[in-house]
């Protein structure tokens, strides 16, 4: 094959994968701003509509939900705070148990690291049951604690985390023991900061999986002030199917246009980092 | 005057290797003293126990007359250059060597004074601002350095700091970390398996094999009068040639040769062993060699031969030998410059 074939085939693949992404994406965004009638006459739209601002303003700020008590930015609060939360304090977590696990020799710190890494055959899915026992016993249903506690432990975090500390030299530590830094010191100013790549796209995963969660924040929360974005999807605007009104599709393509904002907005705003330490490694 | 005494230092790992055994040292104050030995000797365990890094099994460090054992080794007052430098890479050259003076609460005029000077001293002012990895090796080499200086104390310990180096600047930066260390006055170790550093940066050596000391001297004493055959073994290039036999009535006596000797050895099995720069080419020298191989290195050329009993000799003689391979040569035996070791103990016999 020449190279122009070459390259033409490579683009066309490209090209492809790059419709296969946005299309959906962009129709999904071109109904949302059309008038349901139109939609569920005509199908979905690939033109913009007019109603654009009437659609996103009824979706932001009209109160749903069972008691009419929760809008579409209060859950898009609550989300913010739950994948916020949950990457915070699993980067935190994962980064000082890998610290403990590889600078600190005590027993069994290989057979705990092992363990810690087998939770990954658990996800909350199947310890859902349980997990609600305990929040539920510890009176924390209904709470932001509840909705965050439960997920703040991560195997993969700590596993990264492990490989990365491994990876750097034993003379940094010994020469920072020497120029007087304890081991708290040793990580606030030399691990935490090699490591900021890697913090940085841990972060993005963590609060794209936080942000996501359906299953937990469903079956933790009755109250609806805790209600968050990806639940609320499926919740928000079911009383339309009821009242014999028209189903409101372009609204609740709206409604999912937004809610994958701000993901994007994460990997946005970390990307630099995340891909510089992708390209090179500050050791 | 001892200032950093090493008593039965002891290091005996977990998994029961003996690194360093029973070894005593003192070494004086501004002095640099220089752990050579081939790797795995247990030189670098022993430098490592001065700075802290291992704990000692056995024995007693005193630094000033201060008893270090069981200090932090930040608190010990010493300074180490790693192998690799181990230069904070997040940091920039000035946070590199103001890290340590910070975690001793000083004050930040204090530690700029200190840092400006040692970074003039050192001429890597303008390198302040940059971080290691923009660094050249010499340029980090400087910085490790600097970082050492900056804490100004009372013994710098250099781990084989010029590995790293390319061929030419290993020269330079050898030259002036002995003028630095002249200058700073300040008691130094400095570990290193490349003999002609340590010939060149001690004032005294201490030869380290399987974690003993095997002679502790200056660098001429230790390449004239090797204390044990290691010792006679490990320093000088092309080794020393070695030829076993046995002494009678003064007279050294192997397959090949005999040589009379000027001192009283009593009669034994012996290892006699000659410098090549110590052998010349007479018509009627005792030792018959056949040349196999000349290396000719410009100021020196370098014979390799077999004797008449096998043994692989080499002779050095200055400029562009005429010697051919294949070519029969006498070589004669220097008087005063030869060596005789114990066959079972292989200690120094004269």
């Amino acid at each position: 094959m020449s190279s122009r074939t070459l390259q033409f085939t490579a683009h066309f693949i490209l090209w492809l994968g790059v419709l296969v992404m946005v299309v959906p994406i962009w129709i999904a965004f071109a109904s949302s701003t059309h008038e349901n009638v139109d939609i569920i006459t005509e199908g979905m739209k690939w033109g913009l509509g007019d109603k654009f601002f009437d659609n996103y303003n009824e979706v932001l700020n009209r109160k749903g939900g069972f008691s009419q008590e929760i809008t579409a930015t209060s859950m898009f609060i609550n989300s913010f705070i739950m994948a916020f939360g949950i990457a915070t304090v699993k980067v935190i977590i994962s980064a000082m148990s890998a610290y403990a696990i590889v600078y600190f020799r005590f027993r069994l710190a290989t057979p705990i690291f092992w363990l810690i890494f087998i939770t990954l055959l658990v996800p909350l899915e199947v310890r859902i049951l349980p997990s609600y026992q305990i929040v539920s016993d510890l009176n924390l249903t209904n709470s932001y604690t509840g909705l965050v506690l439960p997920l703040v432990a991560s195997a993969t975090a700590t596993f990264f985390f492990r490989q990365f500390y491994k990876s750097v030299p034993d003379e940094l530590l010994e020469a920072a023991k020497l120029d007087g830094a304890n081991s708290w010191k040793f990580f606030i100013d030399f691990l935490l900061p090699l490591s900021k790549t890697m913090i940085a796209a841990m972060f993005i995963f963590m609060f794209v999986y936080g942000y996501s969660q359906y299953l937990w924040p469903l079956i933790m929360t009755t109250d609806e002030k805790y209600w968050t974005v990806v639940m609320g999807m499926k919740i928000i605007f079911q009383e339309s199917y009821e009242g014999g009104n028209l189903p409101r599709v372009a609204e609740r393509f709206s409604y999912i246009i937004l809610s994958m904002i701000p993901p994007v907005l994460v990997v946005i705003f970390l990307q630099r980092w995340f891909i510089k330490g992708l390209i090179q490694t500050e050791k | 005057m001892s200032y950093l005494e090493l008593e039965n230092v002891t290091k005996i790992y977990p998994n029961g290797t003996k690194a360093v055994n029973e070894t005593s040292l003192s070494i004086n104050e501004g002095e640099l003293m220089v752990f050579v030995g081939p790797s795995g000797c247990g030189k670098s365990t022993l430098l490592r126990m001065i700075a802290g890094l291992e704990d000692i099994t056995g024995g007693e460090i005193k630094l000033d007359n201060r008893v270090i054992n069981k200090v932090d080794p930040s608190e010990r007052d010493v300074a180490m250059v790693f192998q690799n430098y181990a230069l904070y890479p997040h940091m920039n050259v000035y946070k590199n060597l103001a890290y340590g003076l910070k975690n001793k609460g000083e004050s930040k005029e204090e530690i700029e004074k200190k840092v400006n000077q040692v970074a003039e001293l050192l001429e890597i002012k303008e390198f302040l601002l940059r971080k290691p990895g923009q660094l050249s090796g010499g340029q980090r080499q400087r910085v490790a350095m600097g970082r050492a200086i900056v804490r100004n104390p009372k013994a710098f310990l250099f781990d084989e700091p010029l590995s790293n180096l390319d061929a030419k600047l290993r020269g330079q930066v050898r030259i002036e970390i002995k003028k630095l260390q002249k200058q700073m006055d300040v008691t130094s170790v400095f570990v290193t398996h490349d003999q002609v550093e340590a010939m060149t940066l001690g004032d005294r050596l201490a030869v380290i094999n399987e974690g003993v000391i095997e002679q502790v001297g200056s660098p001429i004493e230790v390449y004239e009068k090797p204390a044990t055959y290691f010792v006679a073994e490990f320093i000088g290039t092309p080794q020393m040639n070695f030829i076993n036999g046995k002494i009678h009535s003064n007279k050294f006596i192997s397959d090949g040769f005999e040589f009379s000797i000027n001192k009283d050895v009593k009669d034994q099995e012996v290892i006699f062993g000659i410098r090549p720069e110590n052998l010349k080419v007479s018509a009627n020298g005792s030792i018959k060699i056949k040349v196999d191989l000349i290396e000719k290195l410009g100021a020196d050329s370098i014979i390799y031969g077999y004797d008449k009993s096998n043994n692989y000799l080499c002779y050095r003689e200055n400029g562009n030998t005429k010697i051919k391979a294949n070519e029969e040569i006498s070589l004669e035996i220097d008087d005063e410059n030869y060596h005789l070791f114990d066959q079972e103990t292989k200690k120094r016999l004269n």
